[in-house]
């Protein structure tokens, strides 16, 4: 065989020869060393990626006895709504499509959400939230949580009440930029909280907080007071997903347990998040689109090992559209999904996806 | 997970590397990984409260038949076999832990279950 057909970070196909996926697999794992200050992967875990990206097979996958757990981040969105969410608009409602992905579809865990999914709106119809939670306790088995976005980004105007640090930080405001963000992450910080409490009542079994710190620092802080206060005050438990690799610095100055918050990578993400009490966390790393798919996991796998490694909580790393390995593309190729899916478990040492 | 079409995206992870849900025993393992037990202490929690194998949790051709035994509710739509609600207070009590509707299901009825 002297070219194997795989694919780059977004989605095109690509031939490679044996030897190039090898320097692929190894550059992806010394990029992600680089960038954390992590361990590259060890020989027989790159001799592990070798062989499954040189596979000609169409689906990879774990040994048997080796599965981990679901949890699912945008609802059934992906059934209800449309391409914003990759969803095909099955004409189902939530409750129909969060009982298909029990039975037909054999999630471990499913969750109920806002098509918006992010908590200042939905905070607006709570009531009817809380009543899909209800009534989906009654005939479904498999655990529920409500997920939501924090979402800062809609705390600053024009879509909130607080100045916009986007449009002050080109100004050089930077002392204003700052004080806005403070204001914005407690007003979300109590949204998130009253949101989770909602979801108490009816029995949920846990909230989870997705696509944390997309708006910087500032959104970091407020998911982790949140998780914080959630978990201490109510004891529901609470995943943490996020949405980068790394946290992006808009305010630069705010620290968690001392702990300065921009410029964190997901190992050291990790240690706040079960500081604030959180039960599963959620890893991200970034799909490089001009990369192949070789190189994209083998970095994906060589950070979320690192987490694994010093983690005393399950850690269930992001694999959606660009993330985890897997291509950015809006229709998701199965052959590099499987790949990025099981290596991820069988070499990252994550305890689901 | 995470966003993609159903088909690419959910049910490819699904066939590749998730435990199968109420298929098997994916539910019961992520009930135990809401208690902040890593997969391997989630699922030999599991093994042990089931008298099965690690490889069994896993195993729907086991798990189909055991969970009927149980009544824990199956994946398959069987007349009789408890559902939902009925379901969950069924494995409360196997697995020990307490789940929070059925708690409040206790509340709501002024019974003491199990």
């Amino acid at each position: 065989m002297s070219t194997i057909v795989t694919r780059m970070g977004d989605a095109a196909s690509v031939e490679m020869t044996p030897d190039e996926l090898r320097r692929d697999v190894i550059e992806g794992s010394e990029a992600a060393a680089a960038k954390g200050k992590i361990p590259v992967l060890e020989e027989r875990e790159v001799e592990y990626l070798v062989d499954m990206f040189t596979c000609p097979s169409r689906i990879w996958g774990v040994t048997r006895g080796h599965e981990g757990i679901l949890t699912k981040d945008g609802s059934t969105n992906t059934v209800c709504s449309s391409r914003l969410s990759s969803g095909v608009c099955a004409p189902l409602n939530r409750e129909a499509a969060v009982r298909l992905f029990e039975t037909a579809f054999a999630f471990d865990t499913m969750e109920v959400g806002h098509t918006d999914y992010s908590v200042k709106p939905s905070k607006f119809i709570a009531s009817l939230e809380q009543e899909h939670m209800e009534l989906l306790q009654h005939v479904t088995i498999l655990p529920l949580f409500y997920g939501f976005m924090p979402n800062l980004g809609l705390y600053y105007q024009p879509d909130g009440p607080f100045p916009n640090p986007s449009d002050l930080l080109p100004k050089g405001r930077i002392e204003e930029a700052r004080a806005a963000q403070e204001e914005a992450l407690e007003a979300c910080c109590e949204d998130i909280v009253w949101l989770s409490q909602q979801m108490v009542d009816v029995a949920a079994d846990g909230v989870n907080f997705d696509t944390v710190a997309s708006t910087g620092d500032a959104d970091f802080l407020a998911a982790l007071k949140a998780c914080e206060e959630v978990t201490t005050t109510t004891g529901l438990p609470v995943e943490i997903g996020m949405a980068a690799e790394m946290v992006l610095g808009f305010h630069g100055e705010l620290e968690y347990d001392g702990v300065r918050l921009a410029g964190l990578w997901p190992h050291q993400q990790l240690k706040l998040v079960e500081k604030a009490g959180a039960a599963i966390f959620g890893p991200v790393v970034n799909t490089n689109t001009r990369k192949s798919c070789a190189w994209n996991v083998a970095r994906a796998v060589t950070f979320v090992k690192a987490v694994t490694a010093a983690a005393t909580i399950p850690i269930h790393p992001n694999v959606g559209l660009g993330v985890g390995g897997v291509p950015m593309f809006e229709v998701a190729p199965a052959d590099m999904v499987s790949r990025a899916s099981a290596a991820l478990i069988e070499i990252g040492g994550a305890d689901g996806l | 997970m995470g966003t993609g079409d159903p088909s690419g995206m959910g049910m490819a992870h699904a066939l590749a590397s998730s435990m199968g849900g109420i298929k098997t025993t994916g539910d019961l393992v992520a009930r135990m990984q809401l208690k902040k037990m890593r997969l391997p202490e989630a699922k030999r929690y599991v093994a042990d409260k089931l008298g099965v194998s690690i490889l069994d949790l896993s195993d729907a051709t086991v798990m189909r038949t055991l969970r009927e035994e149980l009544d824990i509710g199956v994946v398959t739509a069987v007349p009789g076999v408890a559902k939902g609600l009925e379901a969950k207070a069924r494995i409360a009590d196997l697995l020990d832990i307490r789940i929070n509707c059925v708690e409040r299901m206790k509340r709501k009825i002024g019974a003491s279950l199990g």
